[in-house]
C-alpha cells in the first residue's frame, strides 16, 4: 500500500516552510529587510539551492564534482537569453526549461564516460568540463561573450524563489530517502561493495549526477532573473568552490546543515564583503582545519527530523 | 613551415615550463595519490620569490633561480608537514578539499601583502634573438630549454641513482612494504615534495621572464595544465610528465596561432577528457586492477 503523504511529519514541514515564507515577507514588507539584505536574502536562497544539489552529488554519491558552476552557467544563460525575448513568465519557465534540457544532456555527456573514473580525476574532469562551458559562453554571439548580458527582466520575485528552494530542498531530501538513494549511499560507502551486492553503480551515479545537474541550472536560472547582468567571470573555478566550501563546513550528507552553511556563509560574506583577501584566507583555513579536525562537517551526517521529534513525543507521552 | 617550425619552438618552451611544474604533480600523486592542488600556487610564490630577489633585492638572474627553489621547497615540505600529513589514512576527497584550501590561503596571503595587480618582470636576462635558419631563437627560450634539461636530468639521476630516489620508488610502489624494509617514509615523502616544489620555484622564475608579468592568480590556470599534461602523460611516471608538458605547450601554441588565441584554455580541457574517456593511464601510466 502506498504511503500516504498527508503524514504528521509532512504537515510539519508544510507549517515550517509556511512560517518562513510569511515572516520573512512581513520582514520585508515592514521594511527591515531592506534592499541591501533583500540581495543577501536572494543570495542565501539561490546558495541553498546550490549546496543541496552539490551534497546530494558529493555527500550522498560520493562522486566529487568540481564543475557545478558550469551547470549554474548554463541555466543563468539560458533564462537570460531567453527571457531577454520574452520579458514574461511564460519566458521564464521556457528559460528554465531550455535550461534544463542543455544541462541535461551535458551532464550525460560528461557523466556517462567519466564517472567511470574514480575520486579525484572525476574532479578533475568536472572542473575541466565546466572550464570549458563557461570558455565557449565567453565566445559565443548570442552569450554576449565577456562582457555578458546585461537588462536581464527581473522575473524571479520572492515567492518564486522560494517555492525553487523548496522544490530543491524536497527533491534532494527525498531522492536520498527513495531506494535509488540508499543505493547512492551505498556507492559512497564502498563501491566495489555496491556492485557486487547488484547495484548498477554507473546507472546511480548518472542519475544523482544528472539530478544535481537540474537543481544546478534551476538555481542559475533564477540567479539571473534576480540580478539583471550575468558575466561568464561569474561562473568560474571559485563559484564551484564556494558551493563545495558550504557543503563541507556543514557536512557531506546532509541537507539540513548545507542549508544551515549556505545561510551563514551567506551572512559572513555580508559581513567580511570589505574585506575579499581576508575573507578567501579565512576560507582556505577554514577548510583545512575542518578537514584535518572535523572532517565530517559542523553537523555531520545529522539532519533535522520531525519524524523523529514526533516519535519522541509520542514515546514520551507513553511513558509518563 | 617556417612558421609552423617557429610554433614548434615556441610551443617546446612553454611545454618545458609546463613540465617542470607536471613534474611536481606527477611526483607528489605517485607517492602519496593526492592530487596536489596546491602546487599551482606553489610555482606562483617561486614567480613572486624570484621578483623580490631581482627588482628589490637586486641579485642576478642564478641566485634569484636558486632562491626561488630553496624557498618553494621548503614551502612544500612546511605544506606537506602541516596540512597532508595529518591526513595521509582519510578518504581521498577530504585530502583534495585540503589541497583546494591551501592554494587558496597560498594565493590571497599573497594578495594580501603583495596586492592584487600585475607585476613587471625586471630583465635580468639579455634578450637577443638568434636566426637559426628559418626559425628565430631568443636567449630566454636557450635559459629555459638549457634549464630545464638540467634540472630535468638532475631528478632523473636523483630518483634512478640515489638511495633516497630508491626510497622514494620503493614508497610509490607500497608504503608498508616500504616501512617494513626500514625506510623512513615521512623523511621520504617530504623528500619528494621538497624536489616537486623545487622545481615549481624553478618554474616560477622561467614563466616570469617569459611572460614578463606576474599576479597572485598566475598559478591556477597553469597548474591545471601542468596536471592535464601529467595526466596525459600517465600520472606517476617522470618521462611521461615531460612528454606531456611539451606536448600541451605546442598544442596550446598551435591552437592560439592556427585557430583562436579565445579557445587557448578550451583546448587543454578538451584534451584532458579525451585521455581521460580513451586512455585514462595516460600514455605511460601502468594499468592497475582495483583490488577489493
Amino acid at each position: 500500500m502506498p504511503k500516504s503523504v498527508f503524514t504528521k511529519e509532512n504537515l510539519c514541514w508544510v507549517i515550517l516552510s509556511v512560517v518562513l515564507f510569511g515572516v520573512l515577507t512581513l520582514l520585508m514588507q515592514a521594511g527591515i529587510i531592506n534592499s541591501y539584505y533583500r540581495i543577501t536574502l536572494f543570495n542565501i536562497c539561490i546558495n541553498i539551492m546550490l549546496a543541496v544539489s552539490l551534497n546530494l552529488v558529493i555527500g550522498i554519491c560520493g562522486q566529487f564534482s568540481l564543475g557545478h558552476a558550469g551547470f549554474m552557467c548554463i541555466g543563468a544563460y539560458s533564462a537570460g537569453v531567453i527571457t531577454k525575448m520574452i520579458p514574461n513568465y511564460g519566458g521564464l519557465l521556457l528559460g528554465i526549461l531550455v535550461g534544463f534540457a542543455i544541462s541535461a544532456v551535458a551532464a550525460l555527456i560528461v557523466s556517462v564516460p567519466t564517472l567511470r573514473l574514480k575520486g579525484d580525476y572525476l574532479a578533475i574532469a568536472t572542473l575541466g568540463f565546466a572550464e570549458i562551458i563557461r570558455i565557449l559562453v565567453q565566445n559565443m554571439t548570442i552569450t554576449n561573450g565577456a562582457a555578458g548580458l546585461s537588462g536581464i527582466p527581473a522575473l524571479t520575485t520572492w515567492p518564486i524563489l522560494i517555492v525553487g528552494v523548496i522544490v530543491a530542498i524536497a527533491v534532494c531530501s527525498n531522492v536520498m530517502r527513495s531506494a535509488p538513494g540508499r543505493a547512492c549511499l551505498a556507492i559512497q560507502d564502498d563501491e566495489i561493495a555496491a556492485e557486487a551486492m547488484g547495484i548498477n553503480t554507473t546507472k546511480y551515479k548518472v542519475m544523482a549526477f544528472v539530478i544535481g545537474a537540474l537543481i544546478a541550472s534551476l538555481a542559475g536560472a533564477l540567479f539571473a532573473c534576480s540580478f539583471y547582468v550575468i558575466k561568464p567571470s561569474q561562473f568560474t573555478f571559485n563559484r564551484s568552490i564556494d558551493i563545495l566550501v558550504m557543503v563541507v563546513f556543514g557536512g557531506m550528507g546532509s541537507m539540513t546543515s548545507s542549508v544551515l552553511a549556505a545561510i551563514a556563509i551567506g551572512l559572513l560574506n555580508t559581513i567580511l564583503q570589505n574585506f575579499t583577501d581576508l575573507r578567501m584566507i579565512i576560507y582556505g583555513l577554514a577548510l583545512v582545519i575542518m578537514m584535518i579536525f572535523k572532517p565530517n562537517g559542523l553537523l555531520g551526517k545529522r539532519e533535522l527530523s520531525f519524524k523523529r521529534i514526533l516519535a519522541r513525543r509520542e514515546a514520551g507521552k507513553e511513558a509518563s | 613551415m617556417s612558421q609552423f617550425l617557429q610554433q614548434v619552438i615556441n610551443g617546446l618552451s612553454l611545454g618545458s615550463i609546463y613540465a617542470l611544474i607536471a613534474l611536481g604533480y606527477t611526483m607528489v600523486y605517485g607517492i602519496i595519490k593526492l592530487i596536489n592542488f596546491a602546487h599551482g600556487d606553489v610555482y606562483m610564490v617561486g614567480a613572486y620569490t624570484a621578483f623580490i630577489c631581482t627588482a628589490w633585492l637586486g641579485f642576478g638572474f642564478f641566485p634569484a633561480l636558486i632562491a626561488s627553489m630553496v624557498v618553494c621547497g621548503l614551502l612544500g615540505v612546511l605544506i606537506e608537514r602541516l596540512a597532508y600529513k595529518p591526513l595521509r589514512k582519510a578518504p581521498r576527497i577530504t585530502a583534495l578539499i585540503t589541497a583546494i584550501g591551501v592554494s587558496y590561503i597560498l594565493e590571497y596571503t599573497m594578495q594580501y601583502f603583495m596586492g592584487s595587480e600585475v607585476r613587471t618582470y625586471p630583465n635580468v636576462l639579455p634578450k637577443t634573438t638568434y636566426q637559426l635558419g628559418p626559425v628565430s631563437v631568443t636567449t630566454h627560450q636557450i635559459y629555459i630549454f638549457a634549464i630545464t634539461i638540467v634540472l630535468m636530468v638532475t631528478l632523473q639521476f636523483i630518483i634512478s641513482k640515489t638511495r633516497m630516489g630508491r626510497a622514494m620508488r620503493a614508497v610509490s610502489v607500497d608504503e608498508q612494504a616500504a616501512e617494513l624494509m626500514g625506510i623512513n617514509v615521512d623523511t621520504t615523502i617530504s623528500f619528494t615534495f621538497l624536489l616537486g616544489s623545487a622545481l615549481a620555484g624553478a618554474a616560477g622564475i622561467l614563466v616570469g621572464i617569459y611572460y614578463n608579468t606576474i599576479n597572485p592568480l598566475m598559478g591556477l590556470t597553469p597548474g591545471l595544465k601542468a596536471f592535464v599534461a601529467a595526466v596525459f602523460g600517465g600520472i606517476g611516471s617522470v618521462p611521461g610528465a615531460v612528454i606531456g608538458g611539451l606536448f600541451i605547450g605546442i598544442a596550446e601554441t598551435m591552437v592560439v596561432a592556427y585557430g583562436s588565441s579565445l579557445y587557448r584554455d578550451a583546448i587543454v580541457y578538451a584534451i584532458l577528457i579525451v585521455v581521460l574517456i580513451v586512455k585514462p593511464t595516460g600514455l605511460l601510466g601502468k594499468n592497475q586492477r582495483e583490488k577489493v
